[in-house]
């Protein structure tokens, strides 16, 4: 081979080092393909670590309720059953699915929407302008993400409750919203100080003004960083526990995850295959969002929340 | 966003140096250049300011007058709430169960966060040696994990570790032959309760860890790898002496993101006490407040609570604060 490429010294040089790393490499390989072998299988060991929980869930939501509760374990679903869903959707004695479902896509919905709005606003005015009070406001928003939610959550119920906002959704809507929007902020303003401010400015040279240079050029660039902000501001919204279980108690204006907890403390050990069916319901959606856009959301987060 | 990359970063390979050491003094080049806008900025923040004033701001004002006055059921109602000024507080500071949460909390908090770095720091480390394909498997198995809400995670946790039906049991007594878990509770001794609780925690917590980490480690330059190699540095020393210095940064605010979290996490540990737990054994700060404030009516001591946790996380987060605005030179 480097008698192939032998005219370009330099490049045979480098050939040759290669090799040389090559041979040193291949010496220790039985214990290098050892190492690979045992990671290998250790990775198997760890995924199904990580998924089980999942696919015991599912599981134990296709068996029938006497079955799951007898000694013998079940790895697959033999008596298969969708009885246990039938139970969790329309079941008329429990808290109905179908508005909490409802009102949980409302909510997190327009907290996505807006809140994305708003931080893009704020995130343009932090990266793009130069103003008095800039760095502490940025500072303010990293501190505010730090105060727990239940230790606010006294004060915020009688914010709303003073707003006659009680058991709404624009009452938990606003919640969310600001709940959401300091992480928000921040992801945005890295994603924002990644498309340089000269891309702009070229295409005033060229004739744009200033907004529609920043409407025409930079937006378009924004589109991964708002794609993997929206899925996080989402997934928050979406499992949000606390403050729904106190603003929003009443049960047509449950999210699911407090109608998953009506579930549970009303049912607790006696209909284990009806709770994981209404899991599922809740898990199902997330996971299947999250695993479309997976790909923009880790590399989303390592230039926008880790690396800015 | 590649193509703007190589379009327009005039000193690339330098500028996008992840190590802060190994970054050039500050030039006109990396920092972006910002106008004086007068009026615009401002406009611009209006929306969210409203927003945090409204629904961060003014609470938290309200929580520290609170903590500050004799605040029950009958406050709640439109009675006069009562200036007691410090009361609370020596109330609070001097009741032995608080101090039980605390140590529980900052204890379970501290293990929790070590298992969770430590797992996803080897996991991360892992990764970048596994063929394509088992990479392949071992995210898609973490990205489920991370997927699963918290509660959702939790209930089903609590079913496998059900006492009369849960698949754990069942699998130590007949598989391992260990009679003694025969209808073992879990829930019910605090300290196995915080086991469980762990597990699902960490479980739960470790793909953000790892994906985080090994992500940072892929910024790390094959060239100084190689030519450690070359130089004769084994795996570990490549490690301890390359990999983990351009980490650094990336592992520090990692571990302190888990830190604040595990110190207020709440839907865990309220939901396993739904399922079975004794709640004055297991309560940590965040259900403490809970409990104090909404289930037993006493916003003064509930608030008094809160802000000693207010103060203790963000006494916590002024470190990840101050890293976050060196590293992104503000």
């Amino acid at each position: 081979m480097s008698a192939v490429i032998a005219p370009g010294q330099k490049i045979g040089g480098i050939a040759v080092a290669g090799g040389r790393a090559a041979r040193s490499r291949r010496t220790g390989g039985g214990r290098r393909r050892l190492t690979t072998w045992l990671l290998s299988a250790l990775s198997v060991v760890l995924f199904a670590l990580f998924v089980f929980p999942v696919y015991w869930m599912v599981n134990t939501s296709l068996q029938p309720n006497n079955e799951i509760r007898g000694s013998e374990l079940h790895f697959w679903p033999d008596n298969f059953t969708l009885r246990n869903y039938d139970t969790v959707l329309f079941d008329p004695g429990r808290t109905p699915f179908f508005p909490a479902l409802g009102n949980s896509l409302v909510v997190t919905l327009l907290t996505v929407v807006i809140a994305l709005a708003f931080a893009f606003l704020a995130a343009v005015a932090v990266t793009r302008f130069r103003f008095a009070s800039r760095r502490t406001f940025i500072i303010t928003i990293l501190v505010v993400q730090m105060i727990p939610g239940e230790a606010m959550i006294v004060s915020v119920f009688r914010v709303i409750d003073g707003w006659h906002l009680l058991n709404t959704i624009v009452g938990l809507t606003i919640v969310y919203v600001a709940t959401v929007l300091p992480f928000t902020i921040w992801t945005l303003r890295g994603f924002v100080n990644g498309v340089p401010v000269e891309l702009e400015e070229a295409a005033m040279i060229d004739g744009c003004s200033r907004s529609s240079a920043f409407w025409r050029v930079t937006f378009p660039l924004l589109a991964p960083g708002l794609i993997a902000t929206g899925v996080f501001g989402f997934l928050q919204a979406w499992n949000e526990f606390v403050m729904a279980l106190v603003l929003n108690a009443r049960p047509e204006s449950m999210t699911l995850p407090v109608w998953l907890r009506t579930f549970l403390v009303a049912n607790g050990t006696t209909n284990w295959a009806g709770v994981m069916a209404g899991s599922t319901l809740m898990a199902i959606p997330v996971i299947i969002f999250f695993l479309i856009v997976q790909g923009r959301m880790t590399s989303g987060l390592v230039s926008g929340a880790v690396k800015g | 966003m590649t193509t703007v990359d190589r379009g327009l970063d005039a000193a690339p390979p330098a500028a996008r140096g992840d190590h802060p050491a190994a970054r050039p003094p500050t030039g006109p080049a990396r920092r972006q250049r910002r106008r004086r806008g007068g009026f615009t900025p401002y406009a611009l923040l209006t929306p969210a300011i409203i927003v945090l004033g409204v629904i961060v701001g003014w609470p938290l004002v309200q929580l520290i007058v609170t903590s500050f006055q004799e605040f029950g059921r009958a406050q709640v109602f439109g009675a006069p709430p009562e200036w007691v000024w410090f009361e609370n507080y020596a109330d609070v500071l001097t009741d032995p169960v608080f101090w039980a949460v605390l140590v529980r909390t900052i204890l379970f908090a501290g293990v929790c966060v070590i298992t969770t770095m430590v797992l996803g720091t080897l996991i991360a480390v892992m990764m970048t040696r596994l063929n394509k394909g088992f990479r392949l498997l071992l995210t898609i198995g973490m990205l489920l994990a991370w997927a699963m809400p918290p509660l959702t995670s939790t209930v089903v946790w609590g079913w496998m570790f059900d006492t009369d039906y849960g698949v754990i049991n069942n699998v130590l007594v007949n598989a391992f032959g260990l009679d003694e878990y025969f209808q073992h509770s879990w829930l019910i001794e605090p300290l196995s309760f915080f086991l469980v609780a762990g597990v699902i925690i960490v479980w739960g917590a470790i793909p953000f860890v790892a994906f985080t980490l090994y992500a940072g480690l892929t910024q790390v330059p094959d060239e100084v790898l190689e030519a450690a190699q070359l130089d004769g540095a084994g795996g570990f020393k490549r490690f301890r002496l390359i990999v983990f210095p351009y980490l650094k940064p990336i592992f520090l605010i990692t571990a302190i993101l888990q830190i604040i979290w595990d110190l207020k996490v709440f839907t865990q540990i309220f939901a396993l006490q739904d399922i079975g737990g004794i709640r004055a054994l297991t309560n940590t700060l965040g259900v403490y407040i809970y409990q104090t404030s909404i289930a037993g009516g006493d916003f003064g001591h509930g608030g008094a609570i809160a802000v000693i946790t207010a103060v203790l996380l963000m006494s916590i987060s002024i470190y990840y604060v101050r890293q976050v605005t060196k590293e992104e030179e503000l």
